[in-house]
């Protein structure tokens, strides 16, 4: 086989991140050169930028069901998490239990880590082999001093999506904050938190086509919330720091597409994604979906190669210009596969090589083609280097 | 994503030797699919004891193929003595370097060589001595503390985190890194650390050529050196400089200085070591 170049990319990780639509980029661009002034400043210059603001809050709080005092802009889903998970505790010193699970992105999960460390009772929820959550488990766990429960909407690596209306009744009903991270489910899914019991609610710029760098946090009216970052005033004081115009307003943009497209994407890329996994699932031995084949995103398909290991196929596909993950050891960063795989217990001969491909409104069908006339003969290839079957048995 | 040489990836687009083989004389298999590493080495050797062939096949990443496919065109053509002397530095330099945190890679293609020559040699047991030998260290990878040492030793390995580069002994719950410490410790304590290893180098930096070494040499002196001597009514003049043995002489305060010999090795020496190459030595002539 000869090294190819490659110049065509077919991009379909975007549940790592998103490109940048274009009319994000087209408003973003007035704020770099020609109003880049303090939107706290008394002059007009920066003082009208604050109208800028309130319009792009005005466009987030809409996708989400909220109202704009409850919007708050930080810089990632990552800090939106921390501010959640730390500002409610601070608000509720002698309550010392936290309940999440096992399958929350790092940003959830670490904080749990360190909060065991630190003095608190931590309960991370089980997952069964399709990655659902029980909510009698999450029933059974709650207690008198349960601060705060975190579960995620819908999962990252496997796409799942997680009742958490149900599971908002159950934790108001012990009278406990609820907090969801949404960052893979905004403009995915459709969310209405009118009347929910969602306290408080993380959101990324990132995997909305908007740029890398702006997150929201949803803070209901009415929620204990102490600051995670603290200095002036902005943000109501409930987030200091001065605002990323462009980029909240690339946020605002990014946030109406993703109301526009909603349907399109439950439809027509859904459709791309049933198209790619059927095919895969059909054509290839030995593969196997990871996750909840029916509740889940719409654009996630995750699937275990047996034999063959993840990296390896990533570097094949890489070579076609076609980008996706894995959740093998070796492309963890750690040593040790996926914890989501590992939580659900996929058996090691599939978490080693676990693909994920998450696909967006601007992948096209033909794209679908492409991927699997190149990952075909790349299992192929890589099953043929593999020591046999009975290795594996050992 | 992992910084791979362009040889890595030319043994990972095509790699050499890969199979089985049939009528091998010595088998090695090593790691397993818990770890995300498996390999397979067939080798076969001739009445002279020369390994006329060799395949392999490897469950695991980049990493782990193109070390395998490097390996088995490393032996072929070498007698079992030469081949037991291969060590896995000499693989990853084979690669060009390998990114550090994937050098457990090589390690494995070491391991399954020296399986396949064990199994060749008569001992049909399968078992490394090391798993015999030591007690588990690292559960999650099942890690002997027999092979920490043997690998730490080989490769000089003076941390943690290079023990986990090499082995993956504590890169899952890492509740052994005490215990990792503790090895390193005691087999350590009684050596000071030598000249950094340069094996693992991604990218080779081009060689100096004699010319651009003196040049250097003279710049650093100029620039790190005399002007810190001076401040002490010191001073020093470069007489000679041969490959990478710089003859140096005191002046002024320096010259019967008793800490002159100081000032030579972990200033002068220390700095030229710093900015022109971790080689230099530097040696006093003194003149009368």
């Amino acid at each position: 086989m000869e090294k190819e170049t490659s110049k065509r990319i077919v991009y379909v990780d975007n549940n790592a991140t998103t490109s940048i639509a274009s009319e994000v980029r087209d408003a973003m661009m007035p704020y770099f050169n020609d109003k880049y002034a303090n939107p706290s400043s008394m002059h007009t210059f920066g003082g009208c930028l604050s109208k800028d603001i309130e319009a792009a809050r005005e466009k987030v709080a809409r996708i989400i069901g909220a109202s704009t005092q409850e919007i708050v802009f930080t810089s990632c889903g990552t800090e939106s998490d921390n501010a959640a998970i730390f500002g409610t505790l601070s608000s509720y010193p002698d309550r010392k239990h936290v309940i999440t699970t096992r399958i929350e992105h790092p940003a959830v999960l670490i904080c749990g880590e360190y909060l065991q460390r630190h003095g608190y009772d931590v309960t991370f929820l089980s997952v069964d082999s399709y990655g659902r959550i029980d909510p009698e488990e999450l029933t059974k766990s709650m207690r008198k001093d349960t601060v705060l429960v975190s579960i995620m909407w819908a999962n990252n690596e496997v796409g799942n999506i997680y009742p958490i209306e149900e599971l908002g009744r159950i934790v108001k009903s012990f009278d406990s904050v609820f907090h969801v991270d949404a960052v893979q489910a905004a403009g995915k899914i459709p969310i209405n938190l009118k009347n929910s019991s969602v306290d408080l609610l993380s959101l990324s710029g990132h995997k909305l086509h908007a740029p890398k760098g702006v997150g929201v946090l949803y803070i209901k009216r009415g929620t204990r919330f102490r600051p995670y970052i603290m200095g002036g005033h902005q943000e109501r004081g409930r987030r200091a720091g001065t605002e990323n115009v462009p980029y909240i307003v690339g946020l605002g943009v990014a946030c109406e597409l993703a109301m526009k497209n909603i349907n399109d994407e439950n439809t027509r890329v859904k459709s791309m994604r049933d198209y790619l996994e059927k095919r895969i699932l059909d054509e290839i031995p030995s593969a196997y979906l990871n996750g909840d084949p029916i509740n889940r995103l719409p654009n996630t398909t995750n699937i275990s190669f047996e034999f063959i290991e993840g990296e390896a196929i990533l570097l094949m596909l890489d070579r076609a210009g076609i980008c996706a993950s894995s959740g093998s050891a070796c492309t963890s960063g750690s040593l040790e596969p996926s914890h989501v795989l590992r939580a659900m217990g996929v058996p090691f001969t599939r978490a080693h090589g676990s693909i994920r491909f998450s696909l967006s409104r601007y992948n096209t069908m033909d794209e679908m083609d492409y991927i699997l006339e190149h990952l075909k003969p790349a299992v192929k290839r890589l099953r043929e280097m593999s020591p046999g079957v009975e290795s594996f048995a050992k | 994503m992992w910084d791979y040489t362009d040889k890595v990836l030319d043994h990972f687009y095509n790699p050499r030797n890969m199979g089985e083989i049939k009528d091998a004389n010595g088998i090695g298999e090593v790691g397993s699919i818990a770890c995300g590493d498996m390999l397979k080495l067939f080798i076969k050797v001739d009445e002279k004891g020369i390994i006329t062939d060799a395949k392999f096949k490897t469950f695991g990443c980049g990493s782990a193929i193109a070390s395998a496919s490097a390996l088995t065109e490393m032996i072929i053509g070498k007698t079992i003595e030469d081949a037991k002397k291969v060590t896995n530095e000499q693989i990853a330099e084979y690669l060009g370097g390998l990114p550090r945190a994937k050098m457990h890679c090589s390690v494995l293609g070491h391991e399954a060589l020296e399986a396949a020559i064990r199994d060749y040699e008569g001992d049909k047991t399968g078992v490394q001595p090391e798993e015999e030998e030591g007690k588990i260290v690292c559960k999650c990878f099942g890690i002997t503390d027999a092979k920490i040492k043997r690998v730490a030793l080989e490769n000089n390995l003076r941390t943690v985190e290079d023990v986990t580069n090499f082995t993956k002994a504590g890169g899952a719950c890492g509740s052994c890194i005490p215990e990792i410490e503790d090895i390193l410790y005691e087999l350590w304590k009684d050596e000071p650390a030598p000249k950094e290893k340069i094996a693992t180098a991604r990218i080779e930096k081009p060689k100096m050529t004699n010319l651009q070494k003196i040049n250097m040499i003279q710049e650093t002196i100029e620039r790190e050196i005399r002007p810190q001597l001076k401040k002490d009514g010191g001073d020093i003049e470069i007489i000679d400089i041969e490959g990478n043995t710089v003859k140096v002489a005191f002046r002024g305060h320096c010259t019967g200085c008793m800490s002159s010999q100081i000032t030579l090795k972990h200033f002068i020496e220390a700095k030229l070591r710093e900015f022109v190459s971790p080689e230099i030595e530097v040696v006093e002539i003194k003149q009368t």
